[in-house]
């Protein structure tokens, strides 16, 4: 899979479109983020599958927008599974991106992978190496719901008594550009103390992943207490789709996203 | 163009998680965790998470300081060092050995801990060592 990337890589660097890809590169042993600038010098580039598919996968969007931001005079290619293209047509569409100086390049997931991470559509609309998978439902959501509504609470609440505060979820998460978070102002967490207030902390950071989290895992990945963060944005995904017919990244971005965010408050 | 992703581990505690420093034009910008670090996995702290800060940050120490007239002047290390030795001197001769405690580090070696709890016991006479995590 990786020599494909690596190809149309060495292709779009040796012709001048892009001035760099973002991509995965082993080093020292370990896979990280990388920039590749020489058509020449991409060994050692990897796609993020370690031991099991999917397990080196880092926040490359999230890089992309600063690198972007930085050199404004050129174009970047990007390595994106189905996720990072939603992550690119969300953040392209609140104006965090610009669509000319950005250049996918994608990677189709395994079925596998796409199991592990309930995904609905585990594919860019393009892409140069994978095959299409067939899409998830959420099932780790439904579990939930099968549940009274008192044993789930207890459930949420026992979760987030397990949480240190790390801010890992929204550090790692490509989706936050904020400059100034909620999490991190004192008029509406306690700053500087633990642990979080439990639920209110996690509520907080749920509602705001409402028409902006695009599903890639990352937060549920980089949680050292392993809390299934993924799951209930899954969740507030489904409530935002059934209020505003939205889920960010899939179908047509909405337009008004840059001034009016989602709309109007749902009235019942 | 100078965009680099630096493997590095955290100089906080003992546990030493491996995580890349995003470099963007000679600054940090950003931690990134290690996915393949079979010690973090991916994972980190909130120190680990905003280590990228305190290295460029305009409140960190860079020279040593002597707070004379009440305020802070850059002196040499001779200078702090002599100052300090003859404070140490006094402080324990006036109040007894035990007024003064020392902090270890979980980011130095064990032999400069060794030396630490050396000085402590064995130069000032008491047994007041503690750990930089009590700060």
């Amino acid at each position: 899979m990786v020599e494909k990337i690596k190809a149309r890589v060495q292709e779009l660097l040796a012709s001048g479109k892009i001035k760099g890809f973002l991509g995965l590169r082993e080093r020292y042993g370990h896979v990280g983020p990388y920039l590749f600038t020489d058509p020449n010098d991409l060994d050692g580039m990897s796609v993020g599958d370690g031991a099991k598919p999917g397990d080196t996968r880092y926040s490359l969007n999230k890089q992309l927008i600063r690198l972007v931001r930085c050199y404004q005079d050129d174009a970047f290619g990007v390595l994106v599974r189905g996720c990072d293209e939603r992550g690119l047509k969300t953040l392209i569409a609140s104006n965090q991106l610009d669509p000319a100086r950005v250049v996918p390049v994608g990677l189709a997931c395994p079925q596998e992978l796409a199991d592990a991470c309930e995904c609905m559509k585990p594919y860019p609309d393009e892409y140069v190496a994978g095959e299409q998978a067939e899409g998830r439902p959420f099932a780790g959501v439904a579990q939930i719901e099968a549940m009274a509504m008192e044993e789930r609470f207890k459930v949420w609440l026992a979760e987030f008594a397990k949480c240190v505060k790390c801010y890992g979820c929204r550090d790692v998460c490509p989706m936050c550009y904020c400059k100034e978070c909620t999490l991190g102002s004192k008029d509406f967490v306690n700053v500087g103390t633990l642990p979080p207030q439990n639920p209110i902390f996690h509520i907080t950071r749920a509602l705001h992943m409402a028409g902006r989290c695009i599903d890639c895992g990352l937060c549920s990945e980089a949680c050292p207490a392993d809390i299934p963060l993924r799951t209930l944005y899954k969740k507030i995904a489904d409530l935002v789709d059934q209020e505003y017919q939205y889920r960010p990244g899939y179908g047509e971005p909405k337009a008004s996203l840059t001034i009016h965010g989602l709309g109007d408050a749902p009235q019942h | 163009m100078d965009y680099r992703n630096v493997l590095t581990t955290c100089t906080y505690c003992g546990c030493g998680c491996t995580f890349y420093l995003e470099v963007l034009d000679g600054h940090l910008v950003n931690t990134i965790p290690c996915k393949t670090s079979n010690l973090n996995e991916g994972k980190l702290c909130v120190k680990g998470w905003s280590v990228h800060e305190f290295v460029e940050s305009p409140n960190r120490l860079t020279q040593p300081l002597l707070r004379k007239d009440g305020k802070l002047t850059p002196v040499s290390w001779d200078e702090a060092l002599d100052f300090t030795v003859k404070r140490l001197k006094e402080i324990k001769e006036a109040n007894g050995p035990d007024s003064i405690a020392f902090l270890a580090s979980a980011k130095v070696t064990n032999e400069e801990n060794y030396l630490i709890q050396k000085f402590a016991r064995a130069a000032v006479g008491t047994n007041n060592v503690d750990h930089c995590a009590r700060l």
